[in-house]
Parts: structure tokens; C-alpha cells; sequence
């Protein structure tokens, strides 16, 4: 059955060719059609960064502003408030930031070897149980549990309630980042195996030496859909960690901030602190940007991995 | 090769495992990552059968049948949080693609390189940015006091509106978030399926006199027919799985726009977070399971018996 998949994520349309460009000569229905397209995608493109723009603005806004004339386009009366309070004391961004970092450079760099050394295993035509376990593995996207069984599972019987491990482990993998491994070895012509074998290297030799050194680009992509998970991770924290931990995953700290009053006080000033004046819409903005501040800056450079990876990934996106 | 898999077929179990160790070795990390965090859980599905409590656990605790969802189907959540959660996807899925493909062919029509980069970046922002971010932004557009929208409303003079307790609003903020977040991404698939097209079928269609708007009725939508019809299929496949972050952040807690907006995921978090409610909550997620995968089941015998090469198994 895993061949089956194989056979429809080929379809995908894999490899950006450059169009050639058609016959020059252009009618009216041309440019009219491209006239509408150059209006409607910088119209569409807009409304896409619009709310970046907002945010941005806004963490740039004064309080006071805000409250008079609400959030808008432009920062209103600039000043850098929020983002003073927020630095002032940073213990708890800080703390997060490094809880963050740490799961996202761990989490993607063990996921990656496990998800890679899969991929490759159930991409070898001589290993005779590769499509069970491929079944195996893709079972899971068929039916699942459901959340309340998983996490009495894991909070109780794995006693995990309050470890970062709970949220950790669980992002490790999934079953269409190993699929999609599985499809990008395929580029590895099975003779560069075969001639391992003739040499006489071990299966995980040929995997470590031979394959993984030609897999560049399925390793960035991969490990880019992974890192992107750790960064954004939330949910998981909201059902595991909830308040037990003194410093939350990024997004979660976020998460708080944005939907308890506490959280915000708390995340700038401290417990057990009383704070008047605190400008809360704009301190809210101020800890959005922090919290995305790497992938708005990242985002150039990451960006056309993702595209390679959706291309090829494309039924199970 | 063949011949490979054949003589590897012809030994015996024993001889495979020996000679496969080392594959298998490999495998084995995953192979224990699923079954401590995807079968291991499974049995507990039972708890749907149960009137579930801590202290006689999950198998001790007294069988009460089908209760569970007796109860489920009585109140007539069962039917709000299936209607809600099959019409969101629905309008997800029709809305999503159409609006995916017109993106791609508009891509395909513009020249400028540097404009089609840039353009494209701009669209696909937005499936970076986590589930909260999007709370964030919704916040910041459509809160009462200081929301952007109502504050552009208050300079024309018009009257600012409640959003946030007005749950006739909400599909349609729903399905805008959504197609905002997705469409940039979705459409790479389509843009890709687009440069797939064999050049000179353009060539010839130019050739025969057909102008633009022809060369996309006869040349590219057909030719993109197959990825539309496989992209269509395998998400009704998940139609009764909802984007959980997505709604969670935008409505989260508010209970008065749950009429237009509670789907499966919301309401089992929702019980087991912040009710302790297990026996329901697995009950939902069983019925939500089981339904699903008799849709995937469907979905992949409908696409067996249009093409059988692109069927899942």
C-alpha cells in the first residue's frame, strides 16, 4: 500500500522548471488576464502582511493612542514602551526563550535522525519489512485514541503531567515527515547502495556515509517542518505543563499573556507585584512580535525550503 | 530489483530477520515512539463505555453501555458539533482550492520574477506563525474597545459592533483566517502542478487561436483536474477533523458563540482541560474516530475506482 503512496505524491508535479515563455506576441486577452492577475495577487499579498503590519505597529504604538483611537495601520504617537517593560524584566521571556530554543534545537536534531534513518529503511526494496512497518506507521493517521485516553496515558501512566518531556517526546515525529523522508530517498539511486554493499559497509554505514551526505536538501526541509513545530508548540504545553512550570514554552507563555491579565502582569513585573499603568494592548502586541521576532527574520532564508517540501509532500499536506 | 524482492521472498522468516537486523534496528526508535504515544493509548478508548473514575481506573470502572453517547446524541451536541465541524471543512476545502487554483494561474500569468517572489513570500507568511499568533491578530483587528476594525468604523462614524458576542459573524471570520493562513501554501501545490504542463500544449492551443481566457478553460484546468480531484478527496477523507488551534484561539472559552463555532476538537478539550469530563470527551472522540475513518475508507474506494494508482492502499 505504501507503494500506492509513493505513486500519487509523484504525481505532486515535483521539479520547478522554469516556464518557457509563450509566444510573445500578446492580444487583448492577455493583458487583460494579466492585468487582473498583477492587481488581484498584490491585492491578495496584502491582505496576507496586513496583520503583521498591525502587530508591528501597534507594540510601537503608545498606550494612550490606543485607547483613544484604537489599533491602526501606523504606529500612533511611536514610542518604545512595551518594549521596555517587557526588557526591564525579562526574567520569564528570557526563561522561555531558552526553554524554546533548547526543546527546538534538541527536538529537531533527534527527530531528524530517527525520521531520516526510518525513511531510509523503508526505502530499501531488499529490507523485507518495509511495508508493514510503513503501515504500522501510517495507521496512526487512520485512527487515533482521541485526546482524552492520550493524555490520561501520558499525563498519569507515563506520569509526565508537568515535564517538558510530555511536550518534547511527542513532537519528535510524525507519520507524514517519515513518509515524506521515505519519497526524498528515493532520489538516492539504489546502485550508491548497492556499490556500499559491494564495498562491504554495514546497512547503517552505507545509511550514514552513502545517503544521509545526498540528502542536503530533504534534511533542511525536514528539519525546518520540525523546528516550526518546537517554535509554535502550544498546545501540547497548554495540556501537559499548564501553570506546573515555572517557564513556558514561547508560544504558551504568549498564549497566557494574551488571555490572562495575570500572565501579562506577572510576565513584565514579577508576582506579588502591583503595577498601575501597565499598557496592556500594546504590551500584548510587544510580546507577539518578541515571540516571532526569529521567523519574521529567518523567514527569507527558510522560506523556499518549505516550498521544495510541500511540493513533494503535497497529498498529505 | 525484482529479482531481489523475489529471492528475498523465498527465505524464510528467520533467515529475514537475521539478514535485516541492522534496517531493523533502525526502525525500531519510530516502531517505540508509535506504540508509547499511538497504540498504547488506544485501549483507553474504552473509558466511552465507562463511567470512568480515578480510583477503579480504566478497566475498573463500572460498564455502562452506550450511555455515553446516549447522552451525547439526547442533547443533540453530538449532531451541533458534527454539523459544525463537517460545514466548516466543507467550506474550507470548496472555498480553499478554488480560491488556491485562481491564485496559481495568476501566478503563472505574471512575468516579473522578482514581483512573483516576492508576492509568493508575502502568501505563505502566514503558515508560519503558530495558532496563537493568530489570537493575537484577531484580537488586535476585531476587539470592541481598541480593535482596528472598529476603530476605522468609529472614524467614519459609523457604530462599533460587538464582534466577539455577535455568532452570526463568526463563520465568516472563520473561513477568512483560515483562507488567509492557508491559501499561500496550498497554492504552491497547484503553481507546481501548473509549471508541470507540457509547454506546447499552450503552443498549440496559441496555434488554434485561443486566447487566455481559453487556454485556462481548455488547457490548464483540465490538466490540473487530477491534483484537484486527489487534494478534494483526501481532505473529505479529514473532513471530521478540525484545525483545533485555529478555532481554539479565535473563540477559546466564549460560550456565546458556540452555536456557530464549537467543533469536535474544541468541545473535547474543553471537557477534558477545564471539566474533567472523560467519559464524554472519549465518547466524541471515538465516535469522531471511528466516523472518520469509515470517510477515509470511502474517500480511498472512490479514488480506486477512478484511478486506481492513486489510491492510498
Amino acid at each position: 500500500m505504501t507503494d500506492r503512496i509513493e505513486t500519487i505524491i509523484g504525481q505532486g508535479g515535483v521539479g520547478l522548471a522554469p516556464a518557457k515563455p509563450r509566444a510573445v506576441k500578446l492580444d487583448r486577452s492577455d493583458i487583460i488576464l494579466q492585468s487582473i492577475s498583477y492587481v488581484f495577487v498584490t491585492l491578495f499579498a496584502l491582505f496576507c502582511l496586513a496583520p503583521f503590519v498591525l502587530i508591528l505597529s501597534a507594540s510601537f504604538s503608545s498606550e494612550a493612542a490606543i485607547m483613544k483611537t484604537g489599533f491602526g495601520i501606523l504606529p500612533k504617537d511611536f514610542t518604545l514602551t512595551a518594549y521596555e517593560w517587557i526588557f526591564r524584566a525579562p526574567r520569564q521571556v528570557v526563561g522561555s526563550y531558552i526553554v524554546t530554543i533548547t526543546m527546538t534545537v534538541c527536538g529537531t536534531a533527534i527527530g531528524l535522525f530517527i525520521i531520516s534513518m526510518t525513511g531510509y529503511a523503508l526505502n530499501r526494496k531488499d529490507f523485507p519489512f518495509r511495508n508493514y512497518i510503513a503501515f504500522f506507521i501510517y495507521f496512526t493517521t487512520l485512527f487515533s485514541a482521541g485526546l482524552a485516553p492520550t493524555f490520561l496515558w501520558v499525563a498519569r501512566d507515563l506520569g509526565l503531567r508537568g515535564n517538558y518531556l510530555a511536550v518534547f517526546l511527542q513532537l519528535l515525529m510524525t507519520p507524514w515527515l517519515i513518509i515524506l523522508m521515505k519519497n526524498f530517498m528515493r532520489t538516492v539511486p539504489y546502485e550508491i547502495i548497492e556499490s556500499g554493499k559491494m564495498d562491504g559497509a554495514g546497512d547503517f554505514r552505507i545509511f550514514l556515509s552513502l545517503c544521509l551526505p545526498m540528502m542536503k536538501p530533504a534534511l533542511a526541509t525536514i528539519g525546518l517542518f520540525l523546528a516550526l513545530a518546537y517554535w509554535n508548540e502550544w498546545y501540547l504545553s497548554s495540556l501537559y505543563l499548564g501553570s506546573t512550570v515555572e517557564f513556558k514554552p514561547l508560544q504558551y507563555h504568549l498564549y497566557n499573556v494574551i488571555n490572562t491579565a495575570n500572565a501579562l502582569r506577572n510576565s513584565v513585573a514579577g508576582s506579588n507585584v502591583s503595577v498601575t499603568n501597565l499598557p496592556s494592548n500594546t504590551l500584548k502586541m510587544a510580546s507577539a512580535i518578541v515571540a516571532i521576532g526569529p521567523i519574521l527574520l529567518l523567514y527569507p532564508f527558510i522560506q523556499r525550503y518549505f516550498v521544495s517540501g510541500i511540493t513533494i509532500g503535497a497529498v498529505k499536506g | 530489483m525484482a529479482k531481489e524482492e523475489a529471492f528475498q521472498r523465498r527465505k524464510s522468516l528467520l533467515r529475514q530477520l537475521v539478514d535485516s537486523r541492522v534496517l531493523l534496528l533502525m526502525c525500531v526508535p519510530a516502531i517505540i515512539f508509535f506504540i508509547v504515544f499511538n497504540y498504547a493509548p488506544m485501549p483507553g478508548a474504552w473509558i466511552a463505555f465507562t463511567n470512568f473514575n480515578y480510583r477503579d481506573g480504566i478497566f475498573g470502572s463500572p460498564f455502562v453501555g452506550l450511555k455515553n453517547f446516549e447522552f451525547l446524541i439526547k442533547s443533540g451536541q453530538l449532531w451541533t458539533l458534527t454539523r459544525n465541524t463537517i460545514l466548516y471543512n466543507l467550506a474550507f476545502i470548496i472555498l480553499g482550492n478554488i480560491l488556491q487554483i485562481a491564485i496559481a494561474i495568476m501566478l503563472n500569468e505574471i512575468r516579473s520574477a522578482f514581483f512573483k517572489k516576492i508576492s509568493q513570500a508575502a502568501m505563505f507568511l502566514p503558515f508560519f506563525i503558530s495558532a496563537v499568533l493568530v489570537g493575537v491578530i484577531a484580537f488586535n483587528l476585531l476587539n470592541y474597545d481598541t480593535g482596528a476594525i472598529n476603530a476605522l468604523i468609529r472614524q467614519t462614524g459609523g457604530d462599533p459592533i460587538k464582534i466577539y458576542s455577535q455568532a452570526g459573524l463568526w463563520p465568516i471570520i472563520i473561513i477568512l483566517v483560515h483562507l488567509w493562513q492557508s491559501t499561500g501554501y496550498g497554492s504552491i501545490v497547484y503553481f507546481a502542478a501548473i509549471m508541470g504542463i507540457d509547454r506546447s500544449l499552450y503552443e498549440a492551443a496559441t496555434v488554434d487561436g485561443a486566447n487566455a481566457w481559453q487556454r485556462i478553460r481548455y488547457v490548464t484546468l483540465p490538466s490540473l483536474k487530477p491534483t484537484f480531484i486527489i487534494l478534494v478527496l483526501f481532505s473529505l477523507g479529514g473532513i471530521m477533523h478540525g484545525n483545533f488551534g485555529l478555532f481554539w484561539n479565535l473563540i477559546g472559552n466564549n460560550a456565546s458563540l458556540f452555536s456557530t463555532t464549537d467543533i469536535i476538537e474544541t468541545s473535547v478539550y474543553r471537557m477534558v482541560l477545564s471539566q474533567n469530563n472523560f467519559t464524554t470527551s472519549t465518547a466524541v472522540g471515538l465516535y469522531q474516530s471511528l466516523f472518520g475513518f469509515a470517510l477515509v475508507m470511502t474517500a480511498n474506494w472512490i479514488v480506486r475506482r477512478i484511478n486506481k494508482d492513486y489510491a492510498l492502499f
